[in-house]
Order: C-alpha cells, then sequence, then structure tokens
C-alpha cells in the first residue's frame, strides 16, 4: 500500500484561494482520444473526411461515396459533433444529404445501433465510419426509419432501385423532393 | 484548540494514538497525529450536493479542519429531503456557501472555504494546493476532468520514475438510487477515472427506430420529442437546445410527449418523468450517499494518516436487496490515455522549424513514429500543428512546417500531444524551447 504523508507532511501554502492562477489549460481526455481517432483514420477508398476548422476534430464532415450497391454513384455526407464526455458517449452523426434510405430519415436522423444502443467506449470514430458505409451496402428493412423506403425494399427491390436512382438524380419520390446527390 | 472540549477527540485519538494489526506498517502512531490531521491536511471537497454534504459533515467530525468546497449549483426545492445541510429558506442560494456556514458554525474550529464554480475555473495552482480531493460529483465529465488534471500535476524523476510528493491522491464516490461505489485513486500508480471508463454505465440510448417508429415505453415518447421533434420544431428558436432546468422546455416536450403516448395508447408520461429523461435523472437515495461517502471519509482519514491499510481500490455496493458489496482491484491501464502519459522532453530552440520536430520524432531512434499528429493549446485553445493523416487536415497544416517554433506561437514547458499508429495512446512531451541566444 501506498504511504504518501509522514507527520513532517508536505506543507501546502500557497495559492489554494486564488483563482487567478490558471496554469495553461490542457487538452480534454475527449480531445486527445479524437485525435488518436483522426490520426489513425484509416478510410476505405469511397470515403473522405472534411474538417472545416482544422483546430476543432470535434466537428467534421464525413463524405461517403459508394462503389457498389442501390448507391453507387452518389455523394452523401455525414455532419459528426463528438462531445466531452466522448468516448463515453458516442459522437452526435447527422446525414446533411437528403436520402431515400430505410435506415435514415428526411431529417438526416441515422438509425445505426452503434450510434446510439451499442455504443461502447472501445469503438472508435472509424468503426462508426465502417457502419455508414456498410448502411449503403446493406439498407436495413427491418429497422426502418424512413418506412416507405423499408416498405418498398421489402416488396419490391427493382421500384426500390429506381427510387434510390430516382431521388440520386433529383427529383420527386411520392411526394418528397430529393436534391441531386450524384457525384 | 480553543474551541475544544473535554474528550472531543478521543473516538480518533483511540485510533490514532495506538497501532493496530490493521495499521500500515510505516504508521507513525502518536500524539503528534490529530494535530497534523487537524493543521496540515487540506482537503478538496468537490460537490456539496447529495455526496457532498455527508462528505462535509464526516471530514469535519472525523477532524479535517481546513477544507475547500467547490459547487456551480444553487439550491432547489427538491435537494431538500436528502440534502440536509440546507433548508428552505436557502433555496435559490449556492450550494457551495450554505454547505460551508452551515459546516463552520456547527462544527466549532472546522474552516470550509466555498467556492461557488465550476472544477474548470480553477488551475494547476489551485488544485496543487491539496493534500487530497475528494468527489461527490453526478458527472463522468466532471470526474475525467479533475482526473486529468491531477494527473497532469504528476511530476517525474529524471529516470523516468514517479516524484512521490506530486501525487495528489482522488477518492471518488457515486450513487445511483440503491447502487454506489467508492474508490481510491493514486493518479499515476493506481488505476485512474480513464482506465476503468468502461466501469461507468452506459448511457441508455433507445433505436432509433424504436423511438421513431414503435415506441412501448413512455420513455421512448418522450425521447422522440427530444430527439426528433425538438431540432424539427424548434420551438424556442433557432439555436436554442434544450436546457433541462428550463421549465417551459419540459413543458413544451411534456405537452408533445403526451401527444405521442395518446397515439400510441402508452401510459405513464409525467411531467416528472419527462424531466428524468430529459436530465437523465436517477433518483437519489438518502442512506445510499450517507453509506458511500462515509466510506469515502474513511479512506480520506486512511489515506492522511496510513492508521489503517487503504481500500484497494474499489467497491460497489448495493442495497437493492439485502445488502451487497464487493472489492475488487481495479487495474491500472498501460496504455491509458491519460495516467501512462509520462511527459518527455523535447528539446529544441525558438528557431528550429516544426519540420524539424517531425523529422526528430520520425528519426530518432527511441520514438520512429510513422505519421504523427501533433497538437498543443495555444491562448486557451486547441491548435493542430499537423496531422498528415487526413488529407483536408494535411493541406490546412502544411504551411506550419514551415514556421519557427516560436512563430506558431509555442513557449517553453509546451505541453505537446502526439498521436500515431505506433503507438497505443498518444504520447506528451515537454518542449524545452531555448532561445535563439542560448543556443549553443
Ligand atoms: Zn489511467
Amino acid at each position: 500500500m501506498i504511504k504518501l504523508f509522514s507527520l513532517k507532511g508536505q506543507q501546502k501554502d500557497g495559492a489554494a484561494n486564488s483563482k487567478s492562477g490558471m496554469g495553461p489549460k490542457k487538452a480534454s481526455a475527449a480531445q486527445l482520444r479524437i485525435t488518436k481517432d483522426i490520426n489513425e483514420l484509416n478510410l476505405p477508398k469511397t470515403c473522405l473526411t472534411e474538417f472545416p476548422d482544422p483546430d476543432d476534430l470535434l466537428t467534421f464532415k464525413l463524405i461517403i461515396c459508394p462503389d457498389e450497391g442501390f448507391y453507387k454513384g452518389g455523394r452523401f455526407t455525414f455532419s459528426f459533433k463528438v462531445g466531452q464526455g466522448y468516448p463515453h458517449e458516442p459522437p452526435k452523426v447527422k446525414c446533411d444529404t437528403m436520402v431515400y434510405h430505410p435506415n435514415i430519415d428526411l431529417e438526416g436522423n441515422v438509425c445505426l445501433n452503434i450510434l446510439r444502443e451499442d455504443w461502447k467506449p472501445v469503438l472508435t470514430i472509424s468503426s462508426i465510419v465502417y457502419g455508414l458505409q456498410f448502411l449503403f451496402l446493406e439498407p436495413n428493412p427491418e429497422d426502418p426509419l424512413n418506412k416507405d423506403a423499408a416498405e418498398v425494399l421489402q416488396n419490391n427491390r427493382r421500384l426500390f432501385e429506381q427510387n434510390v436512382a430516382k431521388a440520386m438524380r433529383g427529383g420527386y419520390v411520392g411526394t418528397t423532393y430529393f436534391e441531386r446527390c450524384l457525384k | 484548540m480553543a474551541c475544544d472540549w473535554p474528550n472531543r477527540w478521543s473516538h480518533l485519538q483511540k485510533i490514532l494514538e495506538r497501532s493496530g494489526p490493521y495499521a500500515h506498517p510505516d504508521f507513525e502512531a502518536g500524539q503528534e497525529m490529530l494535530p497534523f490531521i487537524k493543521d496540515n491536511i487540506k482537503v478538496l471537497v468537490i460537490g456539496a450536493g447529495g455526496l457532498g454534504c455527508e462528505l462535509l459533515k464526516d471530514l469535519g467530525l472525523m477532524g479535517f479542519m481546513n477544507i475547500d468546497v467547490i459547487d456551480m449549483d444553487t439550491i432547489d426545492l427538491s435537494n431538500l429531503n436528502r440534502q440536509f445541510l440546507f433548508r428552505k429558506q436557502d433555496v435559490g442560494k449556492t450550494k457551495a456557501d450554505v454547505a460551508a456556514a452551515f459546516i463552520n458554525k456547527r462544527i466549532p474550529g472546522c474552516k470550509v472555504t466555498p467556492h461557488f464554480a465550476k472544477i474548470q475555473d480553477f488551475g494547476e495552482e489551485f488544485y496543487r494546493g491539496f493534500h487530497i480531493v475528494v468527489c461527490g460529483l453526478d458527472s463522468i465529465i466532471a470526474r475525467r476532468w479533475i482526473n486529468g488534471m491531477l494527473v497532469s500535476l504528476l511530476r517525474y524523476n529524471d529516470d523516468q520514475t514517479l516524484d512521490q510528493s506530486s501525487v495528489i491522491p482522488m477518492v471518488d464516490g457515486g450513487t445511483e438510487g440503491f447502487k454506489g461505489n467508492a474508490r481510491v485513486i493514486f493518479p499515476g500508480m493506481t488505476a485512474c477515472i480513464e482506465c476503468t471508463l468502461e466501469l461507468y454505465p452506459p448511457q441508455v440510448n433507445f433505436p432509433m427506430c424504436t423511438i421513431a417508429h414503435t415506441p412501448r415505453l413512455p420513455e421512448h415518447c418522450i425521447e422522440y420529442v427530444k430527439v426528433l421533434l425538438w431540432p424539427q420544431e424548434k420551438p424556442f428558436g433557432d439555436d436554442v437546445g434544450i436546457d433541462g432546468d428550463d421549465p417551459s422546455h419540459i413543458k413544451w416536450i411534456y405537452q408533445k410527449s403526451i401527444a405521442r403516448a395518446d397515439d400510441y395508447s402508452i401510459p405513464g408520461v409525467t411531467y416528472r418523468l419527462t424531466q428524468g429523461v430529459i436530465k437523465r435523472i436517477i433518483p437519489a437515495v438518502a442512506s445510499t450517499n450517507a453509506i458511500i461517502a462515509a466510506a469515502c471519509a474513511t479512506e480520506v482519514l486512511k489515506i492522511a494518516s496510513s492508521c489503517c491499510q487503504q481500500l484497494n481500490n474499489y467497491v460497489n455496493f448495493n442495497d437493492t436487496e439485502g445488502i451487497y458489496t464487493y472489492t475488487f482491484e481495479a487495474e491500472k491501464k498501460d496504455n491509458c490515455s491519460s495516467c501512462s502519459q509520462v511527459p518527455q522532453q523535447l528539446r529544441f530552440s525558438e528557431d528550429d522549424k516544426l519540420q524539424d520536430v517531425v523529422e526528430y520524432l520520425q528519426e530518432s531512434a527511441a520514438y520512429q513514429l510513422r505519421a504523427p499528429g501533433i497538437v498543443t493549446m495555444v491562448n486557451g485553445k486547441n491548435k493542430t500543428l499537423y496531422m498528415s493523416t487526413v488529407k483536408s487536415i494535411e493541406e490546412a497544416t502544411k504551411d506550419n512546417l514551415k514556421k519557427t517554433l516560436s512563430e506558431l506561437g509555442l513557449l517553453n514547458g509546451q505541453r505537446i500531444h502526439v498521436a500515431d499508429s505506433t503507438t497505443p495512446n498518444s504520447l506528451l512531451f515537454h518542449l524545452q524551447l531555448a532561445s535563439s541566444m542560448e543556443k549553443e
């Protein structure tokens, strides 16, 4: 066991009452962890990141350009906001591009388990990138956020494919207008 | 002390003036111990809420006469059932001030100094002034912050061994309903908060699709309003986030949640539940706070006096059904992002360029880094000096390579963090910057 204080004790005097004695601020634990995550972000060739402010590693965009599957040829932007609770808490991720997708709603909310209920501190930004990329390869009609898209995918894959293509070219699917998002 | 009366401290003297089978091998029993506790030891209590009130009372009655307390909250009516240092007329006053005044009046000789502030308002000089820090917090972010602060106060000898006189032990208590835990952390020596981040229960997050389409619980309805409706309807303006302490926000969420619950015939949405979900409140139980605070205060006495072996180093407590406790040794991680970092010295001159630093880190036999990402803080703000692995950052920072260290605003003693895929956690460097005049 550890014994730190002897009776002679170290005297602790001095600045215990001055608020002024602020040293240089230190990087937070979340900041250090995200630096590591970002530096080691090994992106698949279909993905790239953009940092509007390189000094702020907590706020960035991820751009996914799938090269196979329903969404081949599209370009989808996600915004990431990493909080001071990271990695105890997952980052907040939203899809900025309006997309016809069973697991992404028209507001940009994303249904990906590791973004919410299955997040763990050992996961990294890379895990999320791969998770998002997988959503475009394998849209999952079982956990729908966009119910209409999920139903079409389940019942008529051909129509789903056409709807995705129509939405990516820019145009109406049903009553919803989608902006063009082809590369 | 003038305010002492016969046998005031006899309970402590029994422990401090004679040794026993459980005492630390180096325990120096004797009459000097009590005045040492009373006059020398300075304790910082963080939080003056449920745990904090108990801690202040326990520590004061145990003879700790020099205590500072930090709390950023004011007293709410709903605190009064368990935060027993506060009375109805105190509602609206600061917890730190009222708690300190109460203890100072009730325990003669005890000097509690209140700080109505955030822990982040204080710097190294402040924290260095204490022998022991005790936390009664409900926030993981705050725990991680104070942990990082105490780790950064560590000093290392030339041979990389820890200078033990720089260690400020931290005793951390936490409660959630009928469950609680207490732990003892010797920063740099035993498991720290970051070493054991996985031990904290994850936030309850319901799957997005459940919230959006298949709600079954009243909580799902409230989360629906919080996660989906609020950003869509922006009821209080574009950039206004949810403030759990603003009754008009809670009321809006409550009413929308009721409507949502009605659509799915889900009973049980109440105003209190709404507030609880939004603020992630777990009902506090006074007895759990009392037990955990007592365990923490006892550890403080043990650390200060060595009268008994310390908790090694984590105890869980649960009295949901019967009483259960379990003690285990949380392990210090070799690759902890916080406490495994022994700062290394980087010696450069003001005229050296960042490129020189990068090359040194890549080529020096001691490091051999592959693609170091280098960050620091300048004027209290994070600054990415260079990072080659991310294209957009590389482009934005490559000009820094040609700048001298003084042009980049780096100072002598600057902390520099370097991340690299060859090391399990980022490396911490202290920049030793010689002015161009001094360069030999
Ligand atoms: Zn650690």
